[in-house]
Formats: C-alpha cells, sequence, structure tokens
C-alpha cells in the first residue's frame, strides 16, 4: 500500500527516516537486504528517481553497503547504527522541546510530566 | 527531450494557449496541473503532435513534431476510443498491428500485474478496469517518450495506486519520459520528478517537487493553491 507523507518536508528525507527507523525497531536487521531500487519504489508508490536518491542518501551515511552485483544491504558496523539510535533519539527530543516550548510549557513541568506518564498506551 | 519555443494555440478566436516555453529533459516524470479548461489537454496534444500549433515551435530530440511523431510517442488519451467489443487480448493485437514498438508479452505483463484479464470484452470492464486496460496498452509500447492525458482521474484510490504502481514498475527512469496531466496533484505528487502548472493557457510555474518541499516547506498541493491565490490577486490589481 502507498504511504502518505508529510507535506512540510522533502519526500526522499521522509523516505530515509522510514528506512532508518524500520532499523532502529529491528524490522530490518543488519546484514539484511534491502528491496532493489524498483521494488521499494513500487511498494511506496514513489518515482524510481526518487527511491535511486534516498538509497544514494543512505550509503553516504554509512547506514547501507551496495555489494556489485547483489543489491543493497543494511550495514553491519554496530557502531554506525548505535550512532544512528541516538541521532534519531535527539531528532525526536528536539522536535518535542520545540513544540512543547511553542506551547509555553516549561523543561520541568515537562520533565514531571513524562515521569508520571504511563508509557504511550494513551493513543492506542 | 521534448522542448517548447513561444507556442500558441488558437481554436477561432479562442486562444487556449499563449507562448509556451517549456523543456522536459529525458527520464523525468513531469506532471502537468491546471484547472478544467486551463489548456492542459491541447498542450498534451500539440506535443504528441495530434494538434498543430498556430505558432511557434514544438521538438522532440531536436526533431519538429508532427503527426509522424506518433511513432515515438505511447499516448494515452483521456477519452474512451477504443472499441467497446474488442477483448483486450484483440486491444493488445490491434496496437501491436498499428505500433511497430508494441510488445504483445510486456502488455500481458502490465495487464497480469494490474489484475485485468485478457478475455474479457471492453464493454463489460468496470470503470476502474478500463482505466487499467489502457494503462496496460499505453505501456505496452517500448519508446522514449509517454504522454498521458489524466491517467488517474475519476479513479477511486485502490484503482489509482494500482495504476501509478504499474507505473513505477514497467518503466525505465533512466531513458523513458513521461508527461501526464492531473488534476489529482496531491494524489500523485510522490510519483512526480517536476510539475507544470497551466493558467489560463500560460504557464505559471515549473519545478521540481521536492525543491517546493524543501525550499517552501509545503507539499505541491498547498504550493499551487497558494500560486492560484498570488493570480488572482494579481489578475484584480492589473485589471483596475
Amino acid at each position: 500500500m502507498s504511504i502518505d507523507f508529510l507535506p512540510d518536508k522533502p519526500i526522499y528525507q521522509q523516505l530515509i527516516d522510514r528506512i532508518s527507523g524500520d532499523i532502529i525497531r529491528g524490522v530490518v536487521k543488519p546484514g539484511e537486504k534491502l528491496p532493489s531500487v524498483r521494488e521499494y519504489a513500487v511498494e511506496v508508490g514513489v518515482n524510481a528517481n526518487t527511491m535511486q536518491r534516498v538509497y544514494k542518501e543512505l550509503e553516504l551515511m554509512g547506514i547501507s553497503e551496495t555489494k556489485r552485483g547483489q543489491g543493497t544491504f543494511v550495514t553491519e558496523n554496530e557502531t554506525r547504527l548505535d550512532e544512528l539510535r541516538i541521532q534519531m533519539k535527539e531528532n525526536l527530543i528536539a522536535s518535542f522541546i520545540h513544540n512543547a516550548e511553542a506551547l509555553g510549557f516549561t523543561k520541568e513541568e515537562m520533565v514531571l510530566s513524562l515521569q508520571q506518564h504511563n508509557g504511550g498506551e494513551q493513543h492506542d | 527531450m521534448i522542448k517548447l519555443q513561444k507556442v500558441s494555440k488558437n481554436f477561432g478566436n479562442y486562444k487556449v494557449l499563449t507562448e509556451i516555453n517549456l523543456s522536459i529533459p529525458r527520464g523525468k516524470i513531469v506532471g502537468l496541473a491546471g484547472e478544467n479548461g486551463s489548456g492542459k489537454t491541447t498542450l498534451l496534444k500539440l506535443v504528441a503532435g495530434l494538434l498543430e500549433p498556430s505558432s511557434g515551435s514544438i521538438e522532440l530530440d531536436g526533431v519538429r513534431v508532427s503527426r509522424k511523431s506518433a511513432v515515438n510517442i505511447s499516448y494515452l488519451p483521456d477519452a474512451d476510443l477504443f472499441y467497446p467489443n474488442f477483448t483486450i487480448d484483440q486491444l493488445f493485437r490491434f496496437y501491436q498491428s498499428q505500433f511497430e514498438d508494441f510488445n504483445y508479452s510486456k502488455a500481458s505483463m502490465v495487464a497480469k500485474f494490474l489484475n485485468i484479464s485478457l478475455t474479457d470484452k471492453l464493454k463489460d470492464l468496470s470503470k476502474g478496469n478500463r482505466g487499467r486496460a489502457k494503462m496496460a496498452v499505453t505501456l505496452g509500447r517500448e519508446t522514449s517518450y509517454y504522454l498521458m492525458d489524466e491517467p488517474f482521474s475519476g479513479f477511486d484510490p485502490m484503482v489509482r495506486d494500482d495504476i501509478i504502481k504499474g507505473l513505477i514498475q514497467f518503466t525505465d527512469p533512466e531513458t523513458q519520459t513521461i508527461f501526464l496531466s492531473t488534476h489529482e496533484i496531491r494524489e500523485v505528487e510522490p510519483l512526480l520528478d517536476e510539475i507544470v502548472v497551466l493558467r489560463e493557457g500560460r504557464i505559471i510555474a515549473h519545478e521540481e517537487v521536492e525543491n517546493i518541499r524543501d525550499q517552501f516547506g509545503i507539499d505541491a498541493t498547498t504550493w499551487m493553491m497558494s500560486l492560484f491565490r498570488e493570480g488572482e490577486e494579481n489578475g484584480t490589481t492589473t485589471n483596475r
């Protein structure tokens, strides 16, 4: 099924986030083969040129590796994947703080509420 | 590359297109957007060589477009022009008799991918399946240029999704160029490299889709709406 994209961010960026998220969550394992550019493009319903760019960026970021004639694989470099995990956490915190500040909540107030909060089940 | 220089088209006294300058590089999927009556179909027909410009020049890889250009262009019409008594198989055979570049097995693969049966008659197909059949027969031609007039309009989301996926699966982004009109930008934005906006017969914008998001932080639909709003405001001031 095609996916819905947020309107305020380039599509290739959102796909990089999506694949990174899949790796962090363990849906895709280190060393696992990623679908071909065409397969992934068809799956999510995006232009193959965009998908090509996503794969290129992932490789530049050291998250994936292309083996000649075999395809693209998630890196087995655990250090890089740990960094990715920390970086995604930082991004999440940054956007959380940005939103909290925009509404006038203080850091202390937010920390207290986070500690009292029971996980994420209120969403589901 | 498709290149239009100062192309205008009139039907009698009615100006449909005015001074169109446009370049579409090879290997891109370019969307042509605009309201009903903005000249989208006329522009596509001019590029396909189905209509002649009143003035200006249209070139395909450096060769002036004419009626003969049809051999290099696979055109998907908006209207249902096919013989209703044909089966999909007969439709494919008919295309094979008309176009040297028609690849029957590729068309059959697209048909299979889109879940339509070759033995069904066109007149018995649902609207969605007619749309699928049109896409299959258009992609069955192995050529560098595909021009599609509203290939996704009027279908429910499932059908549209299928047809979009068929298009991605069976075209080569390195060598093939697709120029398609649509008034549903929101749904097809992820498919497009670039978007051309027509308004009252003039091109008011031509941008890379990812650029719009990167530069303005908005999607193509919002961007287009703001262009139209600006145009209206400017229009009122100049008219007064």
